[in-house]
């Protein structure tokens, strides 16, 4: 066990590297200059070169590279005076953003509470749709509740989330006025009246609801076929020859068997939701990963752009590890090697 | 009597029609007896059982007849009653031991749960009991293999267990549907033995379900063959096997491998099962038959005692003359090895 958490941290480290490495590439591919962006419109050379020498774009790539690497890990060295060599060690850094100077950390430290209320609040939101909906589909094949189910299915798939975004905003946020057109109240720090719990609730759920119809309909229909697999499983019929009562048929040999996938994805789903849910977080100007990440596109900001991803590729290397590690306590079947 | 099924039918309405998966079937057991029912796969013999024990689904199904346990009509039952009855009086092991446990629990607590739903205990008793079955049924260190998953055991150990958690609660009538199919032939031979030895200590009666008219010599007092979802012949098992009298019964006794007799191929009957969709007129074998008559096609032939033997009844249009002596031909071949 311990054995397997040190590998899949190792492994986690060489995963981290080689997305950082890529992206930087990437970046570099790209044939716009950030230099030229940061020095502004009227600019000429000289102050084009200042401002690359300032964001340190003039040094080549791979000490570019290897000064984001040490910041990371937060080991900071350079060249003194060009002879003496210094290393101090601080706290680790995501790096300054090229066009503001402000600190990754920081910028990412604002917008990650964000997405993670949308995410976990979404996740919640479709688990409390998708539930009822698949296992109760699954118990009435055919029925009325359960064709209507697959029209949902159906139409949360197909609808981008833009515009149910939009849709929704314009309905119950501009024509009913039930909820707030657009915008974020932080839960925890009020500004003015736009704070605490009930604003931030209040706020999020038209994000909510939108985040989560895509996710709603796949989890019922996936829900849904798991169920109905599993009750024509035969230690389903074992459990009622036995004299169990439905209920507990359900709950302990159905639910239990048909609900394990839905642990795994769920972990997968909210991962890749924390790397930025883009279209729900643009289209009600929440100041979330996503949203932070497109902004920073149309500066070529590379520090926020790393911050980012390194930040979510994180979130998902964790979160994978704990619904293995949580798999392993739930299915006896795997064993950790 | 013990249980008394008379003329049961189970319909199941599909899209396609109806299909008679058991249509108008009797038969009867004693305390304490074990009755075979022997047929190819869908003639109706694990449908007939999945009735009596109430499992089949209720949306599609309609069952007529009545199923008498103890003088009580089991197919008029209420689900509470049914669910009383089941795993209580009367309990089932299934064919595929490698499925029939869930996969996510012990086999202790799958065997306490059995124990819970029906006795009145505390968890230690009941884990105390699920111990003792575990042994009775002969798995090694059952102290410590309690609280072991399915997965850790193989097809033969899996089918003890299942055996153990049947008879947990001491039933009347235990229900054994093709308990061997799935298991190598070394194991099966174990796992009948030891049904038969649990039937002499918990005194159940069995129904054993099975294709394999081996095992129902082995194993049966009375045998029930069945054929596309009816009664061909029923017999006690010395008289089936001594004067079979049905020609789908000739068929499957003239189908076993026999040691000592060389042969290129083994015999088989020509065809296949008919639908039951749309079950064939007259005597459903009659497609199949060598001895078919122009009767045969179009009256269907009813359950009739066999003269001058008891208790054996076939539903075949054949005079007792053929019958007789197609019998004794039937046994002659089988008998060669030993006068070789």
């Amino acid at each position: 066990m311990t054995r397997y958490i040190i590998r899949r941290i190792l492994w986690a480290a060489v995963l981290l590297f080689s997305v950082t490495v890529v992206t930087f590439v990437i970046f570099f591919l790209t044939p716009t200059d950030p230099g030229k962006l940061v020095a502004g419109k009227g600019a000429g050379p000289d102050d084009v070169a200042r401002a690359r020498h300032y964001l340190g774009l003039d040094k080549p790539v791979p000490w570019q590279y290897a000064k984001f690497l040490g910041r990371l890990t937060g080991v900071r060295w350079d060249r003194h005076h060009n002879t003496i060599w210094y290393i101090k060690f601080k706290w680790p850094s995501l790096g300054q953003s090229f066009a503001t100077r402000q600190d990754v950390n920081q910028i990412v430290g604002h917008a990650a509470p964000v997405t993670a209320s949308l995410v976990f609040g979404g996740a919640l939101v479709w688990m409390l749709i998708a539930m009822p909906l698949g296992i109760l589909s699954a118990l009435r094949p055919r029925s009325m509740l359960d064709r209507l189910t697959m029209i949902f299915v159906l139409i949360g798939i197909s609808a981008h989330p833009v515009w149910i975004g939009l849709i929704f905003s314009f309905i119950f946020g501009y024509k009913l006025g039930l909820t707030p057109i657009t915008g974020y109240c932080n839960a925890i720090n009020p500004v003015g009246n736009c704070g605490g719990p009930a604003q931030w609730a209040y706020h999020m759920i038209l994000p909510w609801l939108t985040f989560a119809l895509l996710f709603a309909a796949l989890y019922a229909r996936m829900i849904r076929a798991n169920v109905t697999e599993a009750l024509n499983e035969d230690y389903v019929r074992t459990a009622r020859a036995k004299g169990a009562p439905e209920w507990q048929v359900m709950r302990s040999h159905v639910l239990r068997n048909a609900l394990l996938p839905v642990v795994t994805m769920l972990g997968m789903d909210i991962s890749v939701g924390l790397g930025g849910a883009v279209f729900t977080e643009s289209v009600y100007g929440l100041p979330g990963l996503g949203h932070t990440l497109v902004q920073s596109l149309d500066t070529v900001d590379l520090p926020i752009m790393i911050g980012i991803v390194v930040f979510a590729t994180t979130c998902i290397i964790l979160i994978n590890l704990m619904v293995d590690l949580l798999y392993a306590v739930i299915d006896p079947r795997i064993r950790l090697a | 009597m013990l249980l008394d099924v008379q003329d049961l039918k189970t319909y199941f309405k599909t899209d396609d029609g109806t299909v008679k998966a058991v249509d108008g079937v009797s038969f009867s057991i004693e305390k304490g007896q074990t009755l075979g029912i022997v047929g190819e796969s869908g003639s109706g013999k694990s449908v007939t059982c999945l009735t009596i024990m109430g499992l089949n689904s209720k949306r599609n199904t309609v069952t007529t007849g009545q199923a008498l346990f103890n003088g009580e009509d089991l197919l008029k039952a209420s689900n509470r009653r049914l669910r009383e009855i089941r795993g209580n009086d009367i309990a089932m092991i299934f064919q595929d031991p490698m499925t029939s446990l869930n996969p996510v629990h012990t086999i202790g607590k799958q065997l306490v749960e059995a124990v819970m739903l029906h006795q009145d205990v505390t968890q230690a008793q009941a884990r105390a009991r699920a111990l003792d079955l575990l042994k009775a049924v002969g798995i090694p260190r059952a102290e410590r293999r309690i609280d072991d998953h399915p997965h850790q055991f193989s097809g033969g150990m899996r089918q003890r267990v299942m055996i153990a958690m049947a008879l947990i609660n001491d039933p009347d009538l235990l229900i054994a549907d093709e308990p061997t199919t799935a298991l190598d032939v070394t194991t099966q031979a174990q796992i009948l033995k030891l049904i038969e030895k649990m039937q002499l200590e918990f005194g159940s009666a069995v129904i054993i379900i099975t294709h394999d008219l081996g095992v129902v010599a082995e194993t049966a007092d009375d045998v029930v063959v069945m054929y596309a979802a009816k009664i061909a012949e029923r017999a006690p098992v010395d008289d089936l096997f001594n004067r079979p009298s049905h020609p789908y019964t000739w068929g499957l006794l003239g189908s076993l491998p026999r040691i000592g007799v060389d042969v290129d191929r083994l015999t088989q009957i020509p065809g296949s099962p008919p639908s039951l969709l749309n079950p064939p007129a007259g005597c459903r074998f009659h497609p199949r038959c060598e001895f078919v008559m122009p009767v045969c096609r179009t009256t269907q032939p009813e359950l009739r005692p066999v003269p001058g033997h008891r208790g054996h009844l076939d539903a075949c249009h054949l005079d007792d003359e053929t019958k007789e002596r197609e019998a004794r031909k039937l046994l002659e071949t089988m008998l060669v090895p030993e006068n070789v």
